[in-house]
């Protein structure tokens, strides 16, 4: 049950980035002057009638992050009440802080009429948070509690591979909201060639960013590739990890499309929200590999876990050395 | 003793850079000091009526413009209801003609010296009507209010966009009227409407009284302006700038033109 709510606390945090890029691709993001009312209002009782043009954006963004601010808390709460393993507990608690802290950005990048730098910490915090809710719901799961990566997959090269993509990711993924919040999406306005050249005929430093996100986007698919190739040729009977591993191959595929979509349609809403959670995606997926490949170096046992499982007994008869939980 | 360097090595840093930055100021002031002042302007002169002049003129674009972008104002049924034709940004204003050019910002950019002008006692105002700034291109004075006024049933917020000036950005609910004071010269401070994005405005705030937006047909006129000679620029939120010096003699009246060639050449008069 926990498990599952951490999924959904997961689901509705990538609403949430959608959200957020649906403002920043409509250019929504100061539609609402004041925070944390709206117009005067309390957010929670603006009447539906007034939610036009940008507000719509702004407004709905507020209420889904609140709600996912919401259910962060009941998670963070559960996983405190529930959960045996203490680093657990404080994940929860970090879970929290971080959505906390995202809230008062948002805010502050309201207040302050978006400043690039505070722009771009929302959005990176936005992706830590949302790395946060899948590592909860992964580490929850009846199968990271079996450790059944753990029990065949001590691989230190996957290991490194994966977690090297990982990070690689999040860069692409921050110089990609710099870009954004500097207004250097168009900066080269062309596809896949740059101002008709292989390399810019001449640069500022919209350019330079946005040149760093093409050349990121090569270098982190090159990232992916490498990763699940290890993965395909190493560990082909490990579903757990040739899912994912496949997976971030067609997302790493779709997402360079949409990027390239969203500067040849001008930046088009819909191309350019999609590209923003499609990355999250990417880094999600990424994510789960990196920490399955760890999944060795955690604690092997599963004691009074296996009590908060509503399927133990199967759990159980799956865990070849059951030990008490230190 | 490495500590100790580096902080040595910061402040002397900080202090370079303070000393580049000041002198850099002071060069670019020098460089774009007034051409030549009227003659006999003490500090805190007054315009004599008596010998004022007048600048007229008209703005023209030599060359075709690009049409105006279509606008969609589905995201608000009260944008829809007011407006039922196709609707157009207004950023090129070309009279019957197809060359005079209107809302260009025309202004005394140089050579009033040290005059001095009456603070402005009447309210300058911006309306937000069937979701559209009017005016579309004003000017307004240092310290002069702004009534900011929204008749639309439907929500707003105008935000400004300065870069000398302080950045606001107000909500304006239905109906609502707010005011606001610029506190420094700045040619042009751009408005936009984040509910509504098609909706812009620019407004020129002047330290003197010297400015004009051209009409349709692309006349403007700069009233009772002393003798002297000035730097003239007319301003259009696409197609630049473009200036021009006039020397005005006692009670004369100049006819000045200015031409913005839209694509590929810059500006001539």
């Amino acid at each position: 049950m926990l498990h599952r709510f951490a999924t959904f606390v997961a689901g509705c945090t990538i609403l949430l980035v959608l959200a957020g890029s649906l403002v920043t691709s409509t250019a929504s993001g100061l539609s609402v002057p004041d925070w944390p009312t709206t117009y005067g209002w309390n957010m929670f009782t603006f009447p539906p009638q007034h939610w036009v043009g940008g507000i719509l954006y702004e407004h709905s963004h507020r209420l889904i992050a609140s709600t996912v601010g919401f259910l962060t808390i009941i998670l963070a709460a559960w996983l405190w009440r529930a959960d045996p393993r203490r680093w657990m507990k404080w994940l929860g608690v970090a879970a929290l802080g971080a959505v906390v802290a995202q809230g008062v950005l948002g805010g502050i990048t309201v207040l302050f009429f978006l400043p690039a730098a505070i722009s771009t910490a929302h959005a990176g915090l936005a992706e830590i948070f949302f790395c946060i809710t899948v590592a909860i719901a992964l580490f929850t799961s009846p199968g990271w509690i079996r450790g059944d990566s753990a029990v065949k997959v001590d691989d230190r090269v996957l290991r490194n591979v994966a977690t090297a993509t990982t990070i690689l990711i999040f860069a692409q993924i921050l110089i990609g909201a710099t870009m954004r919040h500097t207004g250097a999406g168009l900066a080269i306005p062309d596809f896949p060639l740059m101002f008709g050249h292989l390399m810019p005929t001449h640069w500022d430093p919209k350019i330079a960013i946005h040149f760093a996100h093409r050349v990121g986007a090569l270098v982190v698919t090159l990232a992916a590739i490498a990763t699940s190739a290890h993965v395909f040729y190493h560990h082909r009977g490990r579903r757990e990890l040739t899912r994912p591993a496949a997976l971030i191959l067609g997302l790493v595929g779709l997402q360079v499309t949409l990027g390239a979509l969203t500067v040849l349609s001008r930046r088009d809403v819909s191309i350019n929200s999609a590209h923003v959670v499609v990355g999250a995606l990417v880094l999600a997926t990424s994510l789960v590999v990196t920490l399955r490949s760890w999944r060795a170096r955690f604690p092997q046992g599963v004691g009074n876990l296996l009590q908060n499982l509503p399927h133990r007994r199967q759990v159980l008869q799956k865990v070849p050395n059951t030990q008490v939980y230190p | 003793m490495r500590l100790q360097n580096f902080w040595i090595s910061t402040v002397g840093l900080a202090l370079a850079a303070s000393m580049v930055a000041c002198g850099g100021s002071k060069e670019t002031s020098s460089t774009s000091a007034t051409p030549e002042s009227p003659a006999g302007t003490a500090a805190g002169q007054k315009v004599d009526a008596a010998t004022a002049g007048n600048v007229t003129g008209t703005v023209t674009v030599d060359g075709a413009v690009p049409k105006n972008e279509a606008i969609k104002m589905n995201a608000d049924p009260a944008c829809m209801k007011a407006n039922k034709d196709p609707q157009f940004q207004e950023t090129y204003m070309v009279g019957s003609d197809g060359k005079s050019l209107g809302n260009v910002f025309v202004y005394v950019k140089d050579g009033l010296g040290n005059y001095v002008f009456d603070a402005p006692t009447e309210t300058a105002k911006i309306d937000q009507q069937n979701c559209r700034y009017h005016p579309h291109v004003f000017g307004m004075r240092v310290g002069q209010k702004l009534e900011i006024v929204n008749s639309d049933p439907t929500m707003h917020n105008i935000h400004a966009m300065p870069k000398t000036n302080s950045e606001f950005n107000t909500a304006e609910p239905m109906p609502m009227k707010t005011e606001h004071v610029f506190n420094t010269k700045e040619v042009m401070v751009p408005f936009k409407c984040d509910v509504h994005g098609w909706m812009n405005a620019y407004v020129g705030v002047m330290d003197n009284p010297y400015y004009a937006v051209t009409d349709k047909d692309g006349k403007f006129e700069l009233k009772s302006l002393p003798p002297g000679t000035y730097t003239i620029e007319a301003w259009h939120e696409k197609l630049g700038v473009t200036s021009q010096s006039v020397t005005l003699g006692a009670k004369e009246t100049k006819d000045v033109t200015f031409t913005f060639k839209p694509v590929g050449a810059s500006a001539t008069n």
